[in-house]
């Protein structure tokens, strides 16, 4: 148990330093204000390397990644908005640049598609449980017809409750 | 009630119609953002001639071509041959954009392969590469006579393509330049 711990550990460790190697590659960048490069770190992890696709260009060492990091980072320093930058990015590269897609006509049932999905099923569990609730004498039972009503309370009456002795021996009444 | 149990197997057919279309997409494929819009505008000196400087705006009135290459590219190296033919047959003027390359190593490339470029402009940083939208070399882009891209296609091109998707789009201009 102990070695199975220190292993899994010991790959543990491995694979975090691995990942530390890959944003070792990023060149460091000088800003006036922690702010501005607090919004450096936010951006290049939003957005996409348009070169690997599945990493953002924080974690990129390709030539594009960092030409996009250097626009990143000159257009912060020139006071552009994070709105500004992102917009730039996606004039040229599309919604696929932003690893958060935008909420658009295409993006519509991804982003909607799953709360539509819940609604639908809530919809058919509520009306199933319902169905199933409301048995055939439900519903003639609290009409506010009379004359339902009536028919309801007769056919009650002649049916005989179970477990009542009359249904259990029969006979018990002939004999009287 | 029978229809309730043939739902499973409509969302089942459903399903599998939706992966089998999944297969046939290319997940790597970005479309363009400058498809029917205005062509991003740049000034960059020509290769081999760097007095020289090239805009778009100097083939406006025409279609034409625009070949995002690089001596470092290896799979420019295929569709050089296919460039070389459609300079020759004269559809179109191609400009090349020489990205991120060593201009004498450029000069050499074309020395060695024939150089099928009305212009090749260098775009040593690569910026105007970024406004066009480049990912990887080599892509190429077709302009039309109001100065938008009507296409592009991102790798090398191939005699195929330039059959089926750009030949149309470049004989649909009757009065196409030859410029080579």
């Amino acid at each position: 148990m102990m070695k199975k711990t220190l292993l899994l550990i010991a790959l543990f460790s491995a694979l975090m330093g691995s990942n530390q190697h890959s944003y070792a590659v990023i060149e460091a960048v000088e800003f006036e204000t922690k702010k501005q490069e607090q919004r450096y770190k936010v951006l290049i992890d939003q957005l996409r390397c348009l070169v690997c696709q599945n990493q953002n260009l924080a974690g990129s060492d390709a030539p594009l990644a960092k030409d996009l990091r250097d626009i990143t980072a000159n257009m912060i320093k020139q006071g552009d908005s994070d709105a500004t930058i992102k917009a730039f990015m996606r004039d040229r590269y599309g919604d696929f640049v932003l690893y958060e897609p935008p909420f658009n006509w295409s993006t519509a049932f991804l982003w909607l598609g799953p709360f539509v999905l819940l609604v639908l099923v809530s919809i058919g569990l509520i009306l199933n449980i319902k169905r199933r609730q409301e048995d055939e004498l439900f519903k003639p039972t609290h009409a506010t017809d009379d004359a339902v009503r009536i028919k309801v309370r007769n056919l009650l009456r002649d049916t005989p409750s179970i477990g009542a002795d009359s249904v259990i021996k029969p006979n018990s009444d002939n004999k009287k | 009630m029978k229809l309730k149990y043939i739902i499973p197997l409509i969302v089942f057919f459903a399903m599998a119609f939706l992966l089998a279309k999944g297969l046939t997409l290319d997940p790597k494929a970005i479309p363009s953002t400058r498809i029917d819009k205005a062509a991003p505008n740049f000034t960059l000196p020509v290769l081999s001639s760097e007095a020289e400087q090239f805009s778009p705006s100097e083939l406006k009135g025409k279609r034409w071509i625009l070949n995002v290459w690089a001596s470092w590219c290896v799979s420019c190296r295929y569709e050089h041959p296919v460039l070389n033919d459609i300079a020759r047959a004269g559809l179109a003027p191609i400009v090349g954009l020489n990205y991120k390359d060593k201009d004498d190593e450029a000069a050499q490339w074309l020395k060695e392969r024939g150089d099928p470029y009305y212009k090749s402009v260098v775009d040593q940083d690569g910026r105007v590469g970024i406004d066009w939208g480049v990912i990887a070399v080599p892509e190429t882009f077709i302009i039309d006579e109001k100065g938008n891209v009507i296409y592009k296609h991102t790798g090398p091109i191939t005699r195929e393509l330039v059959n089926a998707e750009m030949l149309p789009l470049l004989t649909a201009n009757t009065s196409a330049p030859s410029n080579n």
